[in-house]
């Protein structure tokens, strides 16, 4: 099957034309090698062959400014990869056209059969500017096609040139060979390239490029030394040639017809979003609207899966026959994908206002707005996008540090973005903020749970960025900070792409995650219905012998069955970590809970459910009525009340309760000690606060 | 006189890109387009006074103080 690579400017609308071309037909993986979204796809032409769409990162040079961006080159270069294309689309934004054709006239000079996607230009014939396609295809010796990605037009022609496609050589628009002939030479003839532009970046890149095998570094290195390759002057000359080459090239093509130019909206929407004080007014209102949101919307779905799930595993309880793989399956397995699903609304919420907000250009403006507040902890204003990011989950974020290219600042960022509360928390938040605070208004709008919820992201927004301060004074570095970012013209979001970030979020959580979430369902089942000794079957005499009491039935298969969870396995673990919470508010039971919410957070109200499931003999309450009922047997009152509700809650803020995400520290910072720092601090933070919490309160 | 650079503009003023003091730096600002001899144009600072935003090369761009007085112009 042919391979189509799709490669352009962020902002250039490559992801519509990607959604375009794809449908609900994709799939997210990684590339080889390196932990960077690879969105595949695969598309029909007409002619009836299929093809399959690569989307490569976003980047505006071939120069890489960050592992994500060093993809491009890779792919397109290495002919022996594996993703290595057929032919390249290159989409460019024509309302800003010159910036734009300086990466096609780079990927130009690689020698794939190329296509020249102009798109918005809808955008160009309002600002004044008109592109003549076919002369520009004359010009370029590749076809020019214009488009709107935004609705699909000029999608047909696209496919149909793609079905035709030749590969014709083309001279270069810079001439490598001319500026470097003898280190071209050199590396032409000890690796196995033919292209003079692909010899030239190697010497270029091969410093920063990870995917070059260290021998063939050296050799490189050795060519750059003994031919005096400038890499730095040699970029410049390349770069002023590149935009020399353009002007000449939209000379006659492009015209610019001034006297027709608007008043961009844009213009007017700076005004007001990155206004004094509005800007900042406007950025905490669209924070609040997102939390209130997900508290109004969100526990609708939530509450109904909920009722949908407690039902089926009780329904599969009473009709199935008493068997142990029937208690599997109502107190393991359901429970389990209960816990799993309960989260889709959360996530989809969450992801569609982060969508929007990059759909619409208004998260640079939110860089630009808190850059300089940033800087002053030690972070950059590219950091929002992570710690934003990192309300839905701490792993993307982590990855979309690498747009920050300063080391220190990036590693800031990395280390604070797990204090923000990523939408695994929320579910635990959730929960006990119903049962400790009440449903009630406060002057009217404000709904006391809402606000709850919003002090408990505040919470951690703060120690972030408390923590980003304590590390600015203690990390030294010498390398300098950029902020060298394009403010894209405001688009109104297509909510095709809104709905499939949804779904592809969505999806993937229950798949990854799930299946982590589902394991530990099914083991704690195991641990909570399995003991040693014979106190599983012998419970009922112990419990006899134990009481001398008249108790009802009721009363003593009740006692029988918690006799029975605290002589499981999992009673024994919570029990032996009980003198360590005790001082926190919580028993053996939330025990079991903390344990199993380090391998993952959401874990924890599943867990609940399968703990107070098998502890109970009520089948259908919900996981909230349950835990309401749950009694503290020292004081007689809810084992839920106000100081531990609190103290739990703290200290899921600060905790560091997620594997993966140490695996994806440990990944991008190449090695255990932030990762293990992390665990430490994080969680030794979260002990401390919640004995502070449970004692200022009880 | 000394060189004037970016920082130097008040708000809808225009220069016209001379060059760079920052070897380092000109290289990006090349390739998002600071291209010498370019008209730039500086839009407006953020509420408190940095980063800022320019027009160049037909779009806008947010820079630092300390990236805008890199760049000189005429």
């Amino acid at each position: 099957m042919r391979k189509i690579a799709l490669v352009g400017n962020p902002n250039s609308g490559k992801s519509s034309l990607f959604n375009h071309l794809t449908g609900l037909n994709q799939k997210i993986g990684n590339f080889p090698g390196v932990t960077v979204d690879k969105k595949t796809g695969f598309t029909t032409l007409p002619n009836g062959e299929k093809v399959e769409i690569i989307d490569l990162p976003g980047t505006y040079s071939i120069y890489p400014n960050s592992k994500d961006e060093r993809i491009v080159f890779d792919i397109l270069a290495n002919k022996a990869h594996s993703l290595h294309p057929d032919a390249v689309v290159v989409i460019v934004d024509a309302s800003n056209f010159k910036r734009n054709l300086l990466l096609f006239t780079q990927i130009h000079d690689l020698d794939i059969p190329v296509i020249l996607a102009l798109n918005m230009m809808d955008i160009v014939e309002k600002t004044g500017l008109s592109i003549d396609a076919e002369k520009l295809s004359k010009e370029l010796g590749v076809p020019v096609l214009p488009m709107k990605a935004r609705s699909g037009k000029g999608l047909d022609l696209l496919k149909e040139t793609i079905s035709g496609l030749q590969h014709n050589k083309r001279k270069p628009i810079f001439d490598a060979k001319a500026h470097a002939p003898e280190a071209i030479e050199a590396v032409k003839s000890s690796f196995d390239i033919d292209n003079d532009y692909v010899a030239y970046q190697l010497i270029q890149q091969h410093k920063i490029n990870d995917s070059i095998a260290d021998e063939d570094k050296a050799k490189l290195e050795s060519i750059e030394g003994n031919f005096k390759f400038s890499k730095d002057e040699l970029r410049r000359k390349e770069t002023l040639e590149r935009y020399a080459a353009i002007n000449e090239f939209i000379n006659g093509s492009v015209k610019e017809n001034f006297t027709v130019l608007p008043k961009r909206i844009t213009d007017t929407l700076d005004k007001v979003f990155t206004h004094k004080i509005w800007g900042y007014a406007i950025f905490i209102s669209i924070l609040f609207l997102i939390f209130q949101s997900i508290f109004a919307w969100a526990t609708i779905p939530m509450d109904l899966i909920d009722l949908v799930f407690s039902e089926f595993s009780s329904w599969v309880s009473t009709t199935l026959p008493d068997s142990m793989l029937t208690n599997l399956l109502a107190d393991g397995i359901i429970p389990g994908i209960g816990g799993i699903v309960i989260f889709i609304p959360q996530i989809a919420i969450l992801f569609a206002f982060i969508s929007i907000l990059e759909e619409t250009g208004y998260m640079s403006r939110v860089v630009f707005l808190m850059d300089k507040i940033m800087r002053k902890v030690g972070l950059n204003g590219k950091s929002v996008v992570p710690l934003i990011s990192g309300v839905a989950c701490a792993i993307p974020a982590i990855m979309a540090t690498r747009t920050i290219e300063n080391w220190k600042e990036r590693l800031i960022t990395i280390f604070v973005t797990p204090f923000m509360s990523c939408s695994a928390r929320l579910p635990v938040y959730t929960i006990l903020i119903a049962l400790i605070i009440p449903n009630k208004y406060v002057l009217g709008v404000f709904n006391l749970q809402g606000l709850a919820l919003m002090g408990l992201y505040l919470l951690g927004f703060l120690m972030a960025i408390i923590s980003a301060g304590v590390m600015k004074l203690i990390l030294k570095t010498k390398e300098r900070s950029f902020l060298v970012m394009e403010l894209p013209t405001y688009k109104a979001p297509r909510w095709a792409n809104v709905g499939l970030t949804m779904v592809e979020k969505s999806k993937t959580f229950v798949f990854e995650a799930g299946k982590i979430i589902l394991a530990i369902s099914i083991i704690l089942w195991v641990l909570a219905s399995y003991g040693p000794g014979d106190h599983q079957e012998n419970a009922r005499n112990y419990v006899l012998e134990q009481t001398t009491d008249q108790l009802s039935e009721e009363e003593i298969e009740n006692k029988v069955q918690s006799y029975k969870l605290e002589h499981s396995y999992a009673g024994i673990f919570g029990k032996a970590i009980e003198p360590a919470i005790r001082p926190l508010g919580y028993d053996w039971k939330i025990g079991i809970a903390l344990i199993t919410s380090f391998a993952a957070r959401e874990v924890f109200v599943s867990t609940m459910a399968t703990i107070y499931s098998i502890g109970d003999t009520d089948e259908e309450a919900t996981i909230k009525s349950r835990l309401r009922l749950e009694v503290n047997p020292e004081t007689g009152k809810a084992r839920y009340d106000l100081p531990t509700g609190m103290s739990l809650l703290v200290f899921y803020v600060f905790a560091m309760q997620c594997m993966s995400t140490l695996a994806v520290v440990y990944r991008e910072t190449k090695g255990w000690k932030w990762p293990m720092l992390q665990l430490i601090i994080m969680t030794g933070i979260a002990y401390l606060s919640a004995l502070l919490v449970y004692n200022l309160l009880s | 006189m000394d060189i004037r650079n970016v920082a130097d503009l008040s708000p809808g003023e225009s220069g016209i890109i001379s060059g760079f003091m920052d070897d380092a730096l000109s290289l990006k600002l090349l390739e998002m387009g600071c291209l010498p001899g370019q008209p730039i144009k500086f839009n407006f600072a953020a509420p408190l006074g940095d980063p800022i935003c320019v027009s160049v090369s037909g779009y806008d761009l947010s820079l630092r103080l300390d990236e805008a007085i890199t760049i000189s112009i005429q």
